[in-house]
């Protein structure tokens, strides 16, 4: 294992690999296929920053953070959280680790047990762990309630008394219980109203201050993203497209996934609506058991050419020039090329201002 | 009232909420118990099961009031010239006596202890195994679900009545046969129904949560998923008590189980049937004892299901609502009545 090279990298994910066999047959029960969840994803989350993670439903995003929170084995690659190889970890020796990484949850509904009071379920990582008992236990986890907005009276009451917006102040409130460097934020405002997606965005924002937190955040909401993150990472179909620092990835997408992507979440704006060149994909995404070959993106690419049915672009650096998506020089490895590169894997990537069609062969739908 | 008065009391409402001890919230338990409250039929059945149990319980303070052992025969007092069984309240004997002037009450209340000891004990090992291994199948899943699968479906089609037969002519009939026999052939279904909801429950976000927090598979199992399945497995186990009561009682009366003469409901009407053209009491209350206390534990069990789901509080509420309507209709109307002959007169 290559000793970490930056000590403001807290994960760096590599090469990381997961396929789910597809089962069939009745009472011999054999492997068909694979669904290629995610494949071969390299990722870097710094020390108290947040990376963004989008793409659209079933491109890997869960199963991604799931595969870094140690709660599902990996298929192959690695997992290096400060400096430690976490996929060969037997569940013993996991345990320790799981206090740094913690996850919230999307849905407040079924991430709370309803069957126990929110004392029992914030304590429950104390107890776990055996850190606090007693009266202790119920001191810090009203400090905890506290402390993301709960009143600490409400210590003996039952998840289904709360609103959304609350029970995912209780799932964030155990999440922080044991102090985690890394908390894995798993669409953790999808599922709540817009007025209060704000309440809770802001309080992970107070908190990650506060303790110094490291975020990986997932969404589809590509406003929530660039609200919340210090870099992000688009996926698709279980690869990352383009990986970049926020404003740079917004501002000057170079993958034409993240183009289309961007051209379709609404504006609130209604300059920016109209002014808008809006990109329409055809067909549907393919299937992950049978990933199409060379760029996963080419089937509805409307740049793709021969090259990208048959070659897999490489996730390379590109300069920050403004105008021209030029190469800055193949690096080694993904991981290796800084913090700030701007990253994307196409064959025709896209220079700023430029129609997503100019050099492709396709006319748009 | 006044629109300061209502104010008045709105704030003093909020205060009063506000300044209280911590806020205690109503778990499932308590709503269940208030819903199964205010369903008449339930209570009445549940009155019926805790005096029964009550009854069997005092059993001897019967056979001390009456002067009548249980096991003591009165051919005297007992029967009557022709040396039949004699009637409810003839010779202090309360409910009669049976074919060899034992007292008829008594020896059914020394019944209720068998029939209920039987019908819990059993029912409750059964239940403990359903859960145990349906939680085991439904987590683990894999090799340890196929086998339980495959178990559960071949004791489920097996006929019961001709294995108990079998084992009662192996072994000899006795209460322990009798309760190994209902055990085995109730924790089958207990597992099954556990097994499903542990399937369900299992890919909960919670018990991600909870793998995430690092708790092993047992703590989830026992901490996280039991307490959601306790309220299916109280309602399947109270409908398998009275199911267990009947199958003992079947057992005795077919001379395998309880043998005479320790009383059992079961082996009094099998003796009953010889004079129930004589002493119809002999056969017609250990039957009413076996009814009313199956019936009541059905009862009780359908009740508890109703009073777990949520959605019952709004029918029953929507039943009062309408009832107090018509209450207040009907004093209107009778109000209106007597104006009228007022007017009348």
């Amino acid at each position: 294992m290559a000793p970490s090279t930056d000590d403001n990298v807290l994960v760096r994910v590599e090469n990381l690999v997961k396929y789910f066999p597809v089962k069939a047959g009745g009472f011999v029960r054999h492997t068909v296929g694979n669904v290629h969840a995610v494949d071969d994803v390299s990722l870097v989350i710094e020390r108290g920053k947040t990376l963004g993670l989008v793409g659209e439903t079933g491109s890997g995003k869960s199963t991604l953070a799931r595969c870094v929170a140690g709660l599902i084995p990996v298929t192959s690659g690695k997992v290096i959280f400060d400096g430690r190889d976490i996929t060969k970890l037997s569940r013993g020796a996991m345990r320790p680790l799981r206090r740094e990484v913690q996850m919230i949850f999307q849905d407040p509904y079924s991430s709370l047990n309803p069957r126990r009071r929110v004392g029992s379920i914030i304590g429950e990582p104390f107890a776990i762990h055996k850190t606090a008992t007693g009266a202790e236990r119920k001191r810090q986890v009203q400090e905890l309630m506290e402390r993301v907005g709960l009143n600490p009276e409400h210590y003996n009451r039952f998840p289904a008394e709360f609103s959304g917006g609350q029970r995912q102040r209780i799932g964030v409130a155990r999440a922080l219980a044991l102090r985690p460097k890394l908390i894995i934020c798993d669409e953790p405002v999808s599922a709540l109203d817009v007025s209060i997606q704000a309440q809770v965005l802001n309080l992970l924002a107070d908190l990650q201050q506060e303790y110094g937190l490291s975020y990986l955040f997932i969404a589809h909401d590509l406003e929530v993203v660039r609200h919340v993150s210090d870099k992000v990472a688009v996926m698709y179909l279980g690869r990352v497209g383009e990986a970049a620092p926020k404003e740079d990835l917004y501002t000057h997408p170079r993958h034409p996934y993240t183009v289309a992507l961007l051209s379709a979440a609404p504006a609130a704006d209604p300059d920016t609506a109209a002014a808008r060149q809006r990109v329409i994909l055809t067909g549907d995404v393919p299937s992950p058991i049978t990933p199409p070959a060379g760029c996963r993106f080419h089937p509805r690419c409307p740049r793709a050419q021969e090259i990208c049915g048959i070659q897999e672009p490489r996730l390379v650096p590109y300069k920050d020039t403004g105008g021209e998506a030029e190469p800055a020089g193949v690096a080694a490895a993904p991981w290796s090329a800084g913090a700030d590169a701007h990253l994307a894997a196409c064959h025709f990537p896209v220079a700023d201002g430029e129609s997503l069609a100019a050099a492709g062969t396709r006319e748009l739908a | 009232m006044s629109v300061t008065e209502v104010q008045f009391q709105a704030s003093g409402a909020e205060a009063g909420q506000a300044s209280g001890a911590p806020v205690e919230g109503r778990s499932q338990w308590q709503l269940t118990w208030r819903r199964l409250r205010s369903d008449k039929v339930s209570m009445i059945a549940l009155i019926v099961v805790v005096l029964m149990i009550v009854l069997a319980i005092i059993a001897p303070v019967f056979a001390a009031i009456t002067h009548h052992p249980v096991d003591a025969a009165y051919p005297i007092q007992g029967e009557n010239a022709a040396g039949n069984p004699v009637g409810p309240f003839t010779n202090g004997f309360w409910l009669g006596t049976d074919s060899t002037g034992r007292d008829l009450l008594v020896r059914i209340l020394y019944g209720a202890r068998i029939s209920l000891f039987v019908g819990v004990v059993s029912t409750f090992i059964a239940a403990f195994l359903g859960v145990t291994i349906g939680l085991m199948a439904g987590y683990f899943g894999g090799i340890i679900d196929t086998l339980l699968a495959r178990f559960t479906d071949a004791v489920l089609a097996f006929p019961y009545v001709v294995l108990a037969l079998a084992l009662a002519e192996a072994f000899g009939p006795s209460l322990t046969i009798i309760m190994i026999l209902i055990t085995f052939f109730s924790w089958a279904g207990i597992a099954r129904i556990v097994r499903g909801q542990t399937l369900s429950i299992r890919e909960k976000e919670y018990i991600e949560a909870a793998r995430s927090l690092g708790a092993g598979p047992f703590r989830i199992m026992f901490l996280d998923i039991l307490p959601n399945l306790l309220a299916p497995v109280l309602v399947v186990a109270t409908l398998y008590i009275p199911q267990a009561i009947v199958f003992e009682a079947t057992l005795s009366f077919l001379g395998l189980g309880i043998q005479p003469p320790t009383p059992s409901w079961g082996n009094m009407l099998a003796d009953a049937q010889n004079f129930y053209q004589v002493a119809w009491w002999y056969l017609a209350f250990p039957a009413i004892f076996l009814l009313i206390t199956t019936l009541a534990f059905n009862l009780l069990g359908d009740g508890i299901r109703d009073a777990m789901d949520p959605r019952t509080e709004r029918l029953v509420a929507a039943r009062r609502m309408r009832r107090r309507r018509d209450k207040r209709r009907t004093a209107l109307l009778d109000g209106q009545t007597a104006l009228q002959n007022e007017q009348e007169a």
